[in-house]
C-alpha cells in the first residue's frame, strides 16, 4: 500500500482540532520553514519537488511562485482557490472538512515563501459547513500563536481570512475569483496582465488550489527531492482522486501518480471494480470538462500501452484518443449509462454556469444544451450531430477564459468516441427513450497499430 | 514599433493595440468591434468579433500565438505579424461569432429604431452567414422601465458592457448593471430604478444595437430619411458639439458626433440631447459627413432637396451636397 502524504492521519479521531493535529506532528512544516529556511529556499524546495497545480491545468507550482513580481512597497497576496465546483470533483471539500489544519499549515508556509502578509481562502458559497470549520481552525491556530503577529517568535506576520463565494463555477477561474474577492461581479479578466503581475487589488498575487497548498506541507517536511521520488516522470508526488459513478467504493483516494488506470478502477484498495457486476463503458477521468473516453481507450493508450494515472499518460494521444488528469474527478460509467444523457447533463451545467461575458460561450453553451436535449428526448436529426461538432469548434479557443473550452471538449469528445450512440438516438428515437444503447463495441480491444518501418 | 497587418506595415507607439494599429492603416483590414470603445477604459475583449491571428509574435519571439486573439485588447510587439482578412481561420471564427451574436437577437430590424445605424446589422451583412442554424425560441425578458428618456429593449442586447463602462466613467453614479449570468444575464437597474443623471443619455450613443434607444425620437422616423448636420451651442455641462438630425426643418434627434467606427468624438449632456431641439438653440456648422457606404446617405429615395428647406442657407448647402452625392451614386 502506497504511503499517504496528505491523508495519513485522516482517520484519527479529532484530527480536525489543533490539539490532535499537533500531536500527530502537525505544524512541523511551519516550524521548519519559518525558523530554518528563507522564503527563497522554500520556493526552491517546491520547485525541486516538481509539484504541479492540482486544480486542473497542472502548471508547475514552484514555477508559478517564482514568476511572482516583487516590487518594493507593494503588498503581495496568496489566495487559495477553494471554489471547487467541477462536477465529479470533491477532493478539496473532503480535505477542508476533515483536516482543515493541513490547509492552514500549507497557507502559512506558502505565504511565508511568497512574502505575503495577508492571505485569503476563497471557498465556494455552498460549502458553508466547511467555511465554519476553517474559521474555527483559524481561530484555534491564532490562539496558539500560529497566525497573527510575530508567528512563533520569528517576526513573520500573517493574517488569514476565509471568504465565502456566491456559488458560481466561474469563480474557480483565477481572475474571476480575484474579481469576486474584490467584491465585484465574478467575470474573468482579460489576460495579460496575469495575476502574478497584477492580481488582487492590482497587486502581485498567486492563486493556488487547496490541494497544491496542502501538498507544500509534506514537501517542506521531507524536502523537495524526497517528494519528487514519488510518481513517474514529470508527474511527481501524490494526488487526491475523487472517484464516483458506478463503482463499488466511491470516495476520495490518495494515489501515487503512476498507478495504472486499470488497477485504480478494479483493485480493492481503490474503487473496487464496477458495481453490481456490470461492465465498464466509459470514464471521465478528470472532472466534467475533460474529454470522455470509452473503456478500451481509458485502459490502454492508442499504442496499446497501459494507461497510468499521470498528467502525461492520460493526455497521451492528444484530443484524438487521450484525455487529461484535470482536477482528478474520476467518474466511471457502466454499460447502463447513456452517453447522450451524460453529455447533455454536462452541457446543461456549462450553460448554467457561463458568466455571459463573451459571446461564443454565452450563446454557444445554451445552443449545445438545447440541441443535446432534443437528441436525448428523441426529437433529434442526423444533422444535429455535425452541428454540435461545429458549434463546439466555434466556442473552443475563442473565449476569454477556459470555460468555453471546458464546455466544448466533453461534447466534441463524446461525439468523437460515441458517434454510434448519438446516431442510434436519432434512428431509434422511440427506443432510445425506453432503453439504453448498452456497451456495444466500446470495450473491444483496440485495433493493432500498423508498424511503419 | 513595427507591426504588419495583412501584409501592410505601420509604425506605432508601444502600447497600441492591434485594433488601433489597424485603424491607423484603415480600410478593409480593420477588424469589426462590437464591444470595444476607444473612449471607454477597460472596454473590449468580450464580443470576440475582432479576433485576429498572430502569425508571428514579435521579432524576439517569432512563435505564432496558439489561439486567435482579441485584437482590441492585445498590444503590438515589435515585428509582430497579424493576419485578419487574409486568414481563412479568422474569417471562419468571425462568422461563428456573428452567428452566436444573432441566435438570441431578434430579427425585428423593420421595427427597430436602430436599423440603418446598427453595428450588428452591418456586421451580420458583412461577416455573417445568410441563414441561421438555430431552431429554438429566442430568449425573452420582462420589460422594465428605466425612465422617461431612455428605452431599454433587453431582447436586443448583446451584452457588450459599453453602457456599464459609460455610466462608470462618464457619470458620477451608475444605477444600472448586469444581473444574472450566462445567456439570461440582463442589463437592469436594481429594483427597477430610473436611470437619471446629466450624462445618462450617452448610453444610447454607445449602444451598438437597438437595446438602448432615445424615447424622444422613437418611431418618429427612419434614420436614413433624416439629415445629419453639425452644430454647437454654449453648454455649461458639456462641450456642446453635437450632430442634429433634421427631418425637414425640425430637429428630431440630437446625438454626439460619431466617427467612422461609430464612436462619439465627445460625450454630450442630457440637456443638449433631449431638451434643446430647436434650430434656434444651435449654431449650425455644416453638413455632417457620412460615409456614402452608410445606409444613412445611400438610401435617400428622393433625389432632390427636401422642399420645406427654403430659408436656412446652411441647410440649403447641406441639401446641395447631399444631392450631389446621391446623383453621383
Amino acid at each position: 500500500m502506497a504511503r499517504k502524504l496528505l491523508l495519513e492521519h485522516i482517520n484519527v479521531p479529532g484530527i480536525n482540532t489543533l490539539e490532535v493535529y499537533r500531536q500527530k506532528g502537525g505544524y512541523a512544516a511551519v516550524e521548519k520553514a519559518l525558523k530554518t529556511l528563507t522564503p527563497d529556499e522554500v520556493v526552491e524546495e517546491v520547485k525541486k519537488s516538481g509539484l504541479r497545480g492540482r486544480g486542473g491545468a497542472g502548471f508547475p507550482t514552484g514555477m508559478k511562485w517564482s514568476f511572482l513580481a516583487k516590487p518594493e512597497g507593494v503588498p503581495r497576496y496568496l489566495v487559495c482557490n477553494g471554489d471547487e465546483s467541477e462536477p465529479g470533483t470533491f477532493k478539496d471539500r473532503y480535505l477542508m472538512t476533515y483536516i482543515p489544519h493541513l490547509l492552514i499549515e500549507g497557507m502559512i508556509v506558502a505565504s511565508y515563501a511568497l512574502g505575503a502578509n495577508t492571505s485569503y481562502i476563497y471557498v465556494r458559497g455552498e460549502m458553508m459547513p466547511q467555511i465554519r470549520i476553517l474559521e474555527k481552525a483559524i481561530a484555534e491556530a491564532k490562539n496558539a500563536g500560529l497566525l497573527g503577529n510575530n508567528i512563533l517568535g520569528t517576526g513573520y506576520n500573517l493574517e488569514l481570512y476565509v471568504q465565502p463565494g456566491g456559488g458560481a463555477y466561474i469563480c474557480g477561474e483565477e481572475t474571476a475569483l480575484l474579481e469576486s474577492l474584490e467584491g465585484k461581479r465574478g467575470n474573468p479578466r482579460i489576460k495579460p496582465p496575469f495575476p502574478a503581475i497584477a492580481g488582487l487589488y492590482g497587486c502581485p498575487t498567486v492563486v493556488n488550489n487547496v490541494e497544491s497548498i496542502a501538498a507544500v506541507v509534506p514537501i517542506v517536511n521531507e524536502g523537495g527531492e524526497e517528494y519528487a521520488k514519488l510518481g513517474i516522470g514529470r508527474s511527481t508526488g501524490t494526488k487526491l482522486i475523487s472517484a464516483s459513478g458506478n463503482i463499488k467504493k466511491p470516495g476520495v483516494y490518495e494515489i501515487d501518480l503512476g498507478v495504472p488506470v486499470e488497477e485504480f478502477i478494479y483493485s480493492d484498495e481503490y474503487c473496487g471494480g464496477i458495481a453490481n457486476g456490470k461492465r465498464l463503458k466509459a470514464v471521465v477521468a478528470g472532472g466534467s470538462s475533460v474529454p470522455i473516453l470509452p473503456a478500451n481507450l481509458i485502459l490502454k493508450t492508442i499504442n496499446n500501452e497501459a494507461r497510468l494515472m499521470t498528467y502525461e499518460s492520460l493526455s497521451d494521444g492528444g484530443f484524438a484518443t487521450g484525455t487529461m488528469l484535470g482536477s482528478g474527478g474520476f467518474v466511471v460509467l457502466d454499460e447502463d449509462q447513456c452517453i447522450v444523457r451524460n453529455t447533455w447533463n454536462f452541457s446543461r451545467f456549462y450553460h448554467h454556469e457561463s458568466c455571459g461575458q463573451c459571446s461564443p460561450c454565452r450563446e454557444g453553451t445554451g445552443w449545445m444544451e438545447k440541441v443535446l436535449h432534443r437528441l436525448e428526448y428523441g426529437h433529434g436529426k442526423m444533422s444535429d450531430i455535425d452541428l454540435l461538432v461545429d458549434v463546439s469548434k466555434k466556442i473552443e479557443g475563442n473565449t476569454i477564459c477556459p470555460l468555453g473550452d471546458a464546455a466544448a471538449w466533453p461534447v466534441a469528445s463524446a461525439i468523437r468516441h460515441f458517434r454510434d450512440e448519438f446516431e442510434w438516438h436519432v434512428t431509434n428515437a422511440q427506443e432510445a427513450i425506453t432503453r439504453n444503447y448498452g456497451l456495444a463495441h466500446y470495450a473491444d480491444p483496440l485495433p493493432k497499430l500498423e508498424v511503419t518501418a | 514599433m513595427k507591426v504588419t497587418i495583412d501584409g501592410i506595415a505601420i509604425d506605432v507607439e508601444p502600447g497600441t493595440t492591434i485594433l488601433n494599429a489597424a485603424r491607423m492603416i484603415g480600410g478593409d483590414i480593420v477588424p469589426p468591434a462590437m464591444c470595444y470603445y476607444s473612449k471607454l477604459e477597460g472596454s473590449g475583449g468580450k464580443c470576440r468579433t475582432c479576433l485576429v491571428k498572430v502569425s508571428k509574435g514579435s521579432e524576439k519571439d517569432p512563435r505564432p500565438m496558439p489561439k486567435l486573439v482579441a485584437s482590441c485588447r492585445t498590444t503590438v510587439m515589435d515585428g509582430m505579424e497579424v493576419q485578419n482578412i487574409t486568414s481563412p481561420e479568422v474569417i471562419e471564427a468571425r462568422k461563428g461569432v456573428v452567428e452566436m451574436l444573432l441566435i438570441n437577437h431578434p430579427l425585428d430590424c423593420p421595427i427597430c429604431d436602430q436599423a440603418g445605424e446598427c453595428h450588428l446589422q452591418d456586421l451580420g451583412y458583412e461577416h455573417g452567414a445568410a441563414k441561421t442554424r438555430y431552431e429554438f425560441d429566442r430568449r425573452t425578458f420582462e420589460k422594465i422601465d428605466i425612465g422617461d428618456k431612455i428605452q431599454l429593449h433587453m431582447t436586443r442586447c448583446i451584452l457588450c458592457y459599453r453602457c456599464v463602462f459609460t455610466a462608470d466613467q462618464i457619470t458620477n453614479t451608475r444605477l444600472h448593471g448586469i444581473l444574472n449570468r450566462g445567456d439570461h444575464s440582463e442589463i437592469s437597474t436594481y429594483i427597477e430604478k430610473a436611470i437619471d443623471n446629466d450624462f445618462s443619455g450617452n448610453v444610447i450613443d454607445v449602444c451598438p444595437v437597438g437595446a438602448l434607444t432615445d424615447k424622444t425620437f422613437r418611431f418618429k422616423n427612419r434614420v436614413w430619411f433624416t439629415k445629419p448636420v453639425e452644430a454647437h451651442r454654449n453648454c455649461d455641462k458639456c462641450c456642446g458639439k453635437v450632430t442634429l438630425w433634421y427631418k425637414g426643418e425640425d430637429v428630431i434627434r440630437v446625438t454626439g458626433r460619431k466617427d467612422v467606427y461609430g464612436e462619439v468624438e465627445e460625450f454630450i449632456c442630457n440637456t443638449c440631447r433631449f431638451d434643446t431641439k430647436k434650430t434656434a438653440d444651435w449654431t449650425i456648422e455644416g453638413p455632417r459627413k457620412v460615409s456614402h457606404k452608410s445606409v444613412i446617405s445611400a438610401n435617400h429615395y428622393e433625389f432632390k432637396p427636401l422642399p420645406v428647406v427654403k430659408t436656412n442657407p446652411v441647410l440649403k448647402e447641406a441639401n446641395k451636397e447631399q444631392f450631389e452625392r446621391e446623383t453621383r451614386l
